[in-house]
């Protein structure tokens, strides 16, 4: 199921914007480069917000206690846990768009 | 493919096998048909911890490197056992005892060395065989000899009191032997020991139950059919029922001798560890290479790299040229650390000692025009990673040579690396033990940073990364890979600080972004960020183009995110003076937004913790007061005592002064975070002087102004830059150290890091003296940043970027 999350305006470049998607929260990004990362919204380390994170191209930093994921597939760099993530895009309009699971 | 060359090696010890293992490493299997010669029936074994065998602490079979299987498994040839008795230069061709014969293309010899034995009568019996009860120290073979004839014994006697003695005298212990150490000259360990060092470990090495024997030259061993005692050149006797000859080492070149090879004192050896015929190698004790001759591991290890890079052929350029060799070790139970010289031997070398000799302490230091070149450990070897590290690479030592024997203010290491247990946790932090950053090293993690970046390790609060880096160190023993990013100002931008302040300008480069794309490939790294925005703030004051997103979360939101998301606001209470009607709105506040914890901080304010992001504007529009920058690293407070108006012992009105440093330095964005604070007296109610930049006041309206102190995760005490007589002077002086801390100091580096690596003297002469001429340019920086502030929570009327100050998002659909 794709979503439609608001415009990506809503979201400064470079930084990252939480969205409640049902009972869901979810961590959208928007790197200066242009492309668009959707995630769980909490560090799986000790639920830091990772909206609030440092992020440079698709590398994002916790800002709790500075764990290192690579948005693009979820993994943390010193391999210890992963971020569930969905795969997002950009409408044509400028609109994020992201795939949610079908609940299992 | 061309046929294999033949590739022979005399010698299974620790040096002839790692020459191999090197050279398969680099690919030799395919280059060379390997066959080597060993004269113990084992493989390949760690010799250095043959005394831990003897004094039963490890059995034989742990200490083995190479088992047998691992030769073939590897596709090596070897004749476990077997002497060589000659070798044949003309035909190129290696005989050992029954008759083995192999021909080489390239011939390795490692043959290791010889016990040295002392002349002395009475080693043999009257049939030429060996004296029951005579052994030397050498092999798993005289290990087992040794332990076989010790059981039931009453008494032994090691003659030699050096490291191997020592370690010998250690082991019969074991047998609950009594056990005499025989030492020829006048102290122990004179290789590595000076006199007063050895008179400490004679004290040490005698309260645990050895007799040590000075000054006794061994003349004979007594005993018709086995040994029953000594006899020394002065007369004296002593009963024993065996003794191990530990006297030293010779280097083991006759068979090299024998070829006609040019030998000294050690097969002599060139550049490539070539010997005069070039196609014969030698590598490890048996060599002799710009007339040294290495009795340690780690030369024999640099050894058998450049020699497997040559014959390899993967680096043809690569060559050997000596080692300054840095020992450390533990003999029975004293931890000695030796390196270089032991005395000083030029006009000018300079000495730095300190003795403790209750304790068994003792440190000396030998520097040479700012150069460690010796240097005696004993008992406390804390300091020793640094000082071999120095003393390795040749680099100049610190002006306060205090630092160099002491850490001064560091927090303590309860013990040394190496006798710290495994599970003993080193980053208090993020609970990482040695035994996980052990854990990976062993994966292959070579650098400091890679391994902190695994373990997290050192990157909590950032106290522990020397004791962090030490651990690596110990566990790569002592091979660490020099990270090239050690030496960035930012890990993800390749320029030291000079070099990037220098591209900045040159380029005009006035956003985080922009220094990416100029000077990073256009890479962005997250962790350089925040490094990258305090500069470029520094470099460019009012003129820096903001990029939110440089900015780590409390820069964004100006308040210190909690371990729940939620927000801690500090506002700014100069001086720490507030007032009713301050204090009534702070209540009124805390009371409208419900905030869970109201708490007085250690720098003199009060802290509302717990308030949600939404609520942030709110918060700072009915406060009413400005930001106290509670949260990043830039200016934070300026403490102050009572002062001079009500206090009966004040001599100046900090309160006064600390409002003027406020009003001044407020907002500035630094390196690292900076607490200030002023005192009446030199009672110091205020702690000034452990503080970045405090002031002091002093009888006759003078300012005593101390920089690079620290009361936090390391505590130290701020030096004095100077005495000045106003408050006028104490901010133009704290501004220009400042702005000079702030263009030097590495990012996240504090005063205390910085003072004591530059320099007081240093950094006096520059901010005092002006001796570079740079005084009125550092004043005016710091005039332009001064004039840039402006207090972020105004952004409460107009946030900044999209969204700011919410926490969560509805979809807009």
């Amino acid at each position: 199921m794709e979503v439609t999350l608001g415009p990506i305006t809503s979201i400064p470049e470079g930084e990252g914007r939480n969205f409640q998607v049902g009972t869901t929260q979810i961590a959208v990004f928007r790197s200066r480069k242009g492309e668009v990362f959707a995630t769980q919204a909490e560090c799986p380390h000790r639920g830091g917000p990772l909206a609030d994170g440092l992020l440079g191209d698709s590398t994002l930093i916790c800002p709790l206690h500075s764990l290192k994921f690579d948005l693009s597939t979820g993994q943390a760099a010193n391999g210890e846990c992963a971020l569930r993530t969905y795969p997002a895009r950009l409408s044509e309009a400028g609109q994020i768009l992201i795939q949610l699971r079908d609940p299992t | 493919m061309a046929a294999k060359q033949k590739l022979v090696v005399i010698g299974n010890g620790m040096a002839g096998a790692r020459a191999v293992e090197e050279i398969l490493a680099r690919g030799g299997a395919d280059q060379f048909e390997i066959t080597m010669f060993g004269d113990e029936p084992y493989g390949n074994y760690n010799r250095i911890l043959l005394s831990d065998v003897l004094n039963g602490s490890h059995d034989a079979s742990e200490i083995f490197l190479n088992p047998l299987s691992w030769y073939a498994e590897n596709g090596v040839k070897l004749h476990a056992g077997v002497r060589v008795s000659k070798i044949l230069r003309h035909s190129r061709q290696v005989i050992g005892e029954g008759d083995i014969v192999e021909e080489y293309d390239r011939l390795i010899i490692a043959t290791g060395s010889l016990p040295f034995i002392p002349k002395m009568d009475g080693l043999k019996l009257p049939d030429g065989t060996d004296k029951p009860g005579v052994f030397v120290f050498r092999s798993l073979d005289d290990t087992r000899r040794i332990t076989e004839y010790a059981m039931g014994k009453r008494s032994g006697a090691v003659i030699g009191g050096g490291l191997l003695g020592l370690e010998a005298a250690r082991g019969l212990q074991n047998f609950s032997l009594d056990v005499h150490v025989i030492q020829r000259g006048k102290s122990l360990m004179g290789q590595q020991l000076d006199d007063p060092a050895a008179a400490i470990l004679k004290t040490t090495v005698e309260g645990l139950g050895i007799v040590v024997h000075v000054n006794k030259d061994t003349r004979s061993i007594r005993g018709h059919d086995h040994v029953t005692g000594l006899e020394f050149s002065d007369g004296t006797r002593l009963a024993c029922d065996l003794v191990v000859i530990a006297a030293g080492i010779k280097p083991n070149s006759g068979l090299a001798l024998r070829a006609g090879l040019a030998v000294e004192r050690g097969i002599i050896v060139d550049n490539q560890l070539c010997t005069d015929d070039p196609r014969i190698f030698a590598v490890g004790e048996c060599v002799q290479h710009r007339g040294q001759v290495y009795g340690l591991v780690a030369p024999l290890w640099e050894q058998a790299k450049v020699l497997a890079a040559h014959l390899a052929g993967t680096d043809p350029d690569s060559a050997y040229h000596g080692s300054k060799v840095a020992t450390k070790l533990k003999v029975m139970g004293v931890e000695v650390a030796s390196m270089g010289i032991t005395e000083p031997s030029e006009e000018g070398d300079e000495v730095v000692q300190f003795t403790e000799a209750k304790k068994g302490t003792y440190k000396k230091l030998i520097i040479r025009n700012g150069r460690l070149v010796g240097s005696i450990l004993l008992g406390d070897i804390r300091k020793a990673p640094y000082l071999a590290q120095a003393f390795e690479r040749n680099t100049p030592v610190p002006e306060e040579r205090l630092s160099l024997l002491f850490d001064i203010g560091a927090p303590s290491e309860a013990a040394s690396v190496d006798s710290m247990p495994v599970e003993m946790q080193v980053c208090n932090c993020n609970g990482v033990t040695k035994g996980a950053i052990m854990g990976c090293v062993k994966q292959g993690k070579r650098s400091s940073k890679s391994v902190m970046e695994a373990t997290r390790a050192g990157m909590g609060c950032g106290a522990c990364k020397v004791l962090v880096s030490q651990v690596i160190e110990w566990a790569c023993g002592g091979a660490t890979e020099e990270d090239p990013s050690a030496g960035y100002y930012v890990p993800g931008v390749p320029l030291s600080k000079p070099e990037l302040v220098e591209a900045v300008r040159a380029l005009g480069l006035k956003s985080v972004s922009a220094v990416f794309a100029a000077l990073a490939e256009g890479k962005e790294d997250p962790s350089s960020k925040p490094g990258l925005a305090s500069l470029l703030n520094t470099i460019w004051a009012g003129e820096y183009l903001d990029e939110r997103d440089a900015r780590f979360i409390n820069d964004r939101v100006h308040a210190n995110i909690q371990k729940d998301g939620t927000f801690s606001v500090i506002p700014q209470i100069p001086g720490g003076v507030t007032s009713p009607a301050e204090l009534r709105r702070i209540a009124d506040v805390a009371e409208k937004y419900h905030v869970p914890l109201l708490k007085l901080t250690g720098g003199q304010r009060i802290d509302l913790i717990g308030i949600k992001r939404e609520d942030l504007p709110d918060v700072w529009r009915d406060l009413g007061m400005p930001s106290g920058f509670a949260y990043a690293k830039r200016y934070r407070t300026c403490k102050s005592c009572v002062g001079t108006d009500f206090c009966r012992f004040g001599l100046g009105n900090s309160i006064a002064l600390a409002q003027q440093i406020e009003a001044r330095f407020q907002g500035l964005d630094s390196p690292g975070k900076l607490k200030l604070a002023t005192a009446g007296c030199p009672r110091n109610c205020s702690e000034a002087m452990v503080k970045d930049v405090g002031a002091v006041a002093v009888e006759g309206g003078k300012w005593e102004l101390y920089v690079g102190g620290a009361a936090g995760a390391h505590v130290r005490k701020g030096d004095l830059l100077c005495t000045v007589d106003s408050h006028e002077a104490v901010l133009k002086l704290s501004g220009r150290f400042l702005q000079y801390y702030r263009e030097n100091a590495r990012y996240l580096e504090r005063t205390y890091g910085f003072v004591p690596r530059v320099g007081i003297d240093k950094i006096r002469a520059v901010v005092v003296d002006d001796s570079e001429g740079i005084a009125e340019r550092l004043d005016q920086a710091m005039q332009r940043s001064v004039d840039a502030y402006r207090d972020p929570w105004q952004e409460a009327h107009t946030p900044a970027t999209a969204n700011q100050f919410r926490s969560m998002l509805p979809i807009v659909q």
